[in-house]
């Protein structure tokens, strides 16, 4: 069974970094390592609750499969998207090219 | 009855908003009158306490005005003429809405979330964007990009957070009321500290369109006012089945006014005691919260002892169930579509160093935190651990709610601490939300009303949480104690 680990090392701090799209600098690697670490550390306390069979909440309401009728109306205008986008060409959103970068 | 001399000598901004609606409503003062007293407030006040990002001013002089007509022709609703505030993590048309991160420094929202859309209709005048802690990351409104909220009743103090500017903003006059987010504590925890009323409504109760989502799972939006009939009437207003927000429910908004008169006679109030040996609690809250239990029973209440014993784990699993939700949210801000794009070649960069730029130190430790707890091989350990110990905390509140009809507890252990006092520990930090978060791992509401000020004059707030959809009880429970 897993239980909760205790502290966060720079090596994982770096990794989960990297899954989430931040790039962080050596020093906040390390102020974020020391502090997950506390946080982490902490909610061993999870480990003492016995959880055999406990079925897990997801949501509080208890409602199911909603359904609106699938009429038109009113949405967001075109215009004003396009005004929020950070670079447009001819009304199209400009991004770098999502197969052609050099990630690692 | 009040005349237009009494409201010489009382300031408009300082009105409730029934007494600023029998006003409107008399003639006694223009919805414009009014509107110019909140802004003079804001311009005289908010460069000390900061609780404005974003100040409307001639938006909100015209919607002034054409509240007034709508007085005039007598087509007035609750809200009409009366100034608010809102939470910059709620989307409103047309006003930059940052959500107090600079990643959407220059982003203007071309919709009203909701329950915004709703007091616009009835001609609310809109002031302006009140400060918080980035997408409500935080207890002290101190993880903002725009500066610390502070409090006004000592402006070395913190305000709470995440809603601190908006319960700043109610506190100093600045507006009549004001309408937050509280996913763990970010309506009640500021309200309490700045002395003012909030509520976290039932999970379902209010729609969340257009509220900046930080955990979905535990997400709410209500009001903070000055009193418990203001408080009242605003959810009257806002409350309701929403078809753009599918987790709102669809039983009918009772008119909460009305659920204010009737007396406690026979009601039966949970004191738990889980609530009450709290480390580090203030014994000037003890105290205050105490005399508040007694008034409960001479108001005919029955006073019972309960316990909730999963309650000391409500704080973990808040902190591994919102952080992950959390970083699963915080996906949608990366540069591309709108906000602050940090131009680069390639797409990776261009996601890690918009994101780098544009969040504050605690957003990104939230969104490591909730990466590593889903991340393949830790997810059974911290994700699906907390959604079990969840339900056990839910479970806790069913049987307790079967033996009692409300509990009532203290809001926070302590009152505003000072600015920088616990910004360099994030766990004490979250610690200050161990009486708040319980009711969000429920969904059940809660609220908090001032019950009284310490020695040094800091505001000290009592919290009541019902069953869901309890808003009523919870609010006649609130007026009963501070009318």
């Amino acid at each position: 069974m897993h239980v909760i680990n205790m502290s966060l090392s720079v090596e994982d701090v770096r990794k989960i970094a990297k899954l989430a799209r931040l790039e962080l600098s050596p020093m906040e690697e390390k102020r974020y390592a020391e502090t997950i670490s506390v946080v982490l550390d902490y909610m061993k306390i999870l480990n003492e609750v016995d959880t055999t069979g406990v079925e897990s909440t997801s949501q509080v309401t208890k409602l199911q499969n909603i359904m609106r009728e699938d009429i038109p109306r009113d949405s967001l205008i075109r215009k004003e998207l396009i005004a929020q986008m950070p670079k447009v060409k001819m009304e199209e959103l400009i991004v770098p090219g999502v197969f052609n970068d050099d990630e690692e | 009855m009040m005349t237009k001399n009494n409201y010489m000598t009382q300031k408009l901004n300082e009105l409730t908003i029934k007494e600023a609606r029998v006003g409107l409503d008399n003639g006694n003062f223009t919805a414009v009158e009014l509107t110019q007293a909140c802004l003079a407030r804001i311009k005289e006040r908010n460069g000390d306490i900061n609780a404005f990002i974003t100040v409307c001013e001639k938006g909100a002089l015209e919607e002034a005005e054409r509240a007034q007509k709508l007085i005039k022709d007598g087509k007035q609703k609750a809200l009409t003429g009366i100034p608010f505030a809102v939470k910059d993590a709620i989307c409103t048309a047309g006003v930059r809405s940052t959500g107090s991160a600079k990643i959407l420094d220059n982003y203007t929202p071309p919709f009203d979330a909701t329950v915004i859309k709703k007091i616009r209709e009835q001609g609310g005048v809109f002031l302006g964007k009140n400060n918080c802690d980035a997408f409500g990351h935080g207890a002290s409104n101190e993880n903002s990009m725009y500066g610390p909220v502070r409090n006004p009743h000592d402006l070395t103090k913190v305000a709470g957070g995440s809603s601190g500017g908006s319960a700043a903003a109610v506190a100093d006059n600045m507006c009549l009321f004001a309408i937050g987010e509280d996913t763990g504590g970010s309506i009640r925890q500021p309200a309490s500290f700045c002395g003012v009323v909030g509520l976290r409504p039932s999970y379902g109760r209010n729609s969340r369109y257009g509220i900046m989502p930080m955990a979905s799972s535990y997400d709410t939006v209500g009001p903070m006012t000055k009193t418990v009939e203001d408080l009242a009437m605003v959810m009257t207003e806002i409350a309701g089945q929403d078809d753009r927000d599918a987790t709102t429910v669809p039983d009918l908004v009772p008119d909460y006014l009305k659920e204010l008169k009737k007396d406690l006679t026979g009601i039966k109030i949970g004191v738990p005691k889980e609530y009450f040996d709290v480390d580090g609690m203030d014994e000037e809250v003890r105290k205050i919260t105490r005399k508040k239990i007694e008034e409960l029973k001479k108001q005919g209440a029955k006073i019972v002892d309960v316990s909730l014993p999963y309650t000391k784990y409500a704080l973990s699993v808040y902190y591994i169930i919102v952080p992950s939700e959390d970083s699963s949210n915080m996906g949608r801000l990366d540069g591309v579509r709108y906000g602050v794009r940090e131009e680069e070649k390639n797409l990776y960069d261009l996601y890690a160093h918009s994101r780098s730029a544009g969040f504050p130190e605690e957003v990104k430790r939230r969104i490591l935190i909730g990466t590593y707890a889903l991340s393949a091989g830790y997810y059974d350990a911290y994700y699906k651990k907390a959604q079990q110990v969840r339900t056990l905390i839910r479970q806790d509140f069913d049987r307790v709610f079967g033996e009692v009809d409300a509990l009532i507890t203290p809001t926070s252990p302590f009152p505003a601490f000072g600015i920088g006092e616990k910004s360099a520990d994030p766990m004490a930090l979250y610690l200050a939300d161990i009486m708040v978060s319980a009711a969000g791992c429920g969904g059940i509401p809660g609220l908090s009303i001032p019950a009284g000020n310490t020695k040094a004059g800091l505001p000290v707030g009592v919290q009541i949480m019902g069953p869901r959809m309890s808003e009523g009880l919870v609010m006649r429970l609130g007026h009963h104690l501070t009318k």
